[in-house]
């Protein structure tokens, strides 16, 4: 299963290390980082793989909003599906 | 792999415009419930659909996490009562309106809908006993929901029902008068109904219809004003385009979550409902897609030309995005549960009359309209029948929900709470159709039913 984590927020030292090591942690194989700074506002979209995780995507969901709290940014662990049902025909 | 600004857009329609699946509803039929005593009937509607259900809400809940796309309902729309209660030896079918509230409560879900009856020719036994049970039913029950089917295109209109809704929805506003005639926001007179709308208050699992089934309502006006936003200026034609596309991507989150909650619920995807359907929440209006286009306010010239280009290129949008469409599909216009209409209503641009005009060229009907309490059952009869006749002319759906509020008049709001949001009680025209009303009979099928 791969999952989309998109992070908004206002850019500061380490958003990326501290996520990718949660990843990191359980199993989750980062596939693909898109990253920019828009007028100050960091915005990033990671796809990655869960299919050797040992978390669930509920579980995944709720430590990285954690961290997204402690570093002040929003961060959202989606489902690939709802973006292919969507952007793709 | 996707690019950065579809995925962000998607988030953005999520947290800032209000997009939503409206409603998850399972269908479920209960043709195998009936016995002749009504304690049997009703303990086997309870047990089907909580063994059935019970995992409906759950999967909502699951899919609502996963996708990151907010799922508002989960409902369950079971076979006409009139049908399961015909062969009981009872007066009353309240104890199965007691027996569906109970089940739908025991599985979560926040409506369950079916107490109904389809007389568009006429009653049998089950219809008359059910029809008149429903003022009780709607007091004593909180999550059931009624509607009643009084024509079609291909029956005409049966006026003896629709003489008789007008007293049924008199007397559910009288026993349920301290609450502002709630049950009356329960309680939905249909022409051309159909077997697979998954929404309140006229959801109900139609005879030709599975087992059971996942059908599933759209949302998102809030999407459909904010995409429009970037096309002002523009022509008309612009306009169409934009809504159409939104309306493919907002149909796309649907079509998703239906086949998953269906594969989930081990039954079978029915239909995605292509209905634009608004909230009371600032920012999820149709009302105010409408002013987007360029009104002044909703209820003002223009309105019926800006909603039919509106209804029609969700339809369009939509069709492409499911594999399935049915329902209702088409633009509602609730009053109370649309700010933009509600605050129509209150600068006086909004009457009850263009609110009828307005339901020729979209779905659904006169939809939570409050009028004032002193209003007669035979103009609430001839307010029916007129929409019927649009319906049945025009070969679509129509619906009526008034409340007339006892005590209140006009100037008066009414306040239902949650999604039934309030209202400002509307004006009706009060010359008398008395003489009308009381001829009964049967408005024969139009030239249009002979189609073969």
């Amino acid at each position: 299963m791969r999952i989309v984590l998109t992070i908004v927020g206002k850019d500061r030292v380490g958003i990326i290390a501290k996520v990718s090591n949660l990843l990191a942690e359980h199993g989750v194989n980062i596939l693909n980082i898109n990253q920019n700074i828009l007028e100050g506002f960091f915005n990033m979209v990671l796809i990655a793989d869960m299919s050797s995780a040992d978390v669930s995507l509920k579980d995944l969901q709720k430590m990285a909003v954690e961290i997204g709290k402690e570093i002040g940014v929003e961060i959202k662990v989606q489902h690939e599906d709802i973006f292919t049902a969507m952007h793709r025909i | 792999m996707f690019d950065i600004k579809d995925i962000l857009e998607t988030n953005r329609m999520i947290t800032e415009n209000n997009l939503d699946v409206r409603t998850i509803t399972m269908g479920i039929s209960l043709r195998d419930c009936a016995h002749p005593d009504i304690n049997v009937t009703a303990q086997k509607i309870y047990d089907k659909i909580t063994k059935k259900g019970e995992n409906l809400v759950k999967v909502g809940e699951d899919l609502e996490a996963e996708l990151g796309v907010p799922i508002i309902n989960k409902r369950v729309s079971v076979t006409p009562i009139s049908i399961i209660g015909e062969s009981c030896d009872a007066n009353s079918y309240v104890p199965l309106a007691k027996a569906l509230d109970a089940a739908g409560k025991a599985i979560g879900v926040n409506f369950i809908g079916g107490f109904t009856a389809q007389v568009d020719k006429g009653y049998t036994k089950g219809d008359k006993i059910l029809i008149a049970s429903i003022p009780e039913a709607l007091a004593v029950t909180d999550i059931v929901c009624s509607s009643v089917a009084i024509g079609s295109t291909k029956c005409g209109i049966n006026m003896d029902a629709v003489a008789e809704m007008g007293r049924v929805i008199k007397k559910a506003a009288e026993l349920t008068a301290e609450r502002d005639a709630i049950g009356c926001a329960k309680l939905v007179v249909f022409c051309n109904a159909v077997p697979d709308n998954p929404f309140m208050a006229g959801a109900f699992h139609g005879v030709t219809e599975p087992e059971s089934v996942i059908n599933v309502g759209v949302s998102g006006p809030g999407v459909v004003k904010r995409a429009l936003e970037d096309v002002r200026g523009q022509d008309i034609g612009a306009v169409a385009e934009t809504i159409k596309k939104t309306a493919f991507k907002i149909t796309r989150v649907g079509q998703l979550v239906a086949q998953e909650a269906a594969r989930r619920l081990n039954t079978q995807f029915g239909i995605i409902d292509l209905s634009l359907a608004p909230t009371p929440a600032i920012g999820d209006s149709v009302a105010h897609i409408l002013e987007e286009i360029g009104l002044e306010s909703c209820g003002g010239p223009g309105t019926t030309a800006t909603l039919a280009l509106l209804n029609d290129a969700v339809k369009k949008g939509g069709l492409i995005a499911s594999s399935y469409v049915g329902g209702l599909s088409g633009a509602f216009i609730p009053v109370s549960e649309d700010a933009g209409m509600i605050a129509a209503v209150e600068r006086g641009s909004l009457t009850l009359e263009k609110l009828e005009a307005m339901t020729c060229v979209c779905s659904v009907g006169l939809d939570m309209i409050a009028v004032p309490g002193d209003i007669s059952a035979q103009t609430i009869s001839a307010i029916i029948a007129d929409e019927a006749a649009i319906g049945m002319i025009n070969n679509k759906t129509t619906a009526v929900r008034l409340i007339p509020v006892p005590g209140k008049g006009v100037g008066d709001v009414v306040e239902f709470g949650g999604l039934l949001g309030h209202c400002p009680i509307i004006p009706v025209n009060t010359f008398k159709p008395d003489v009308f009303i009381a001829r009964g009979g049967r408005i024969p099928a139009p030239v249009r039913s002979l189609t073969n």
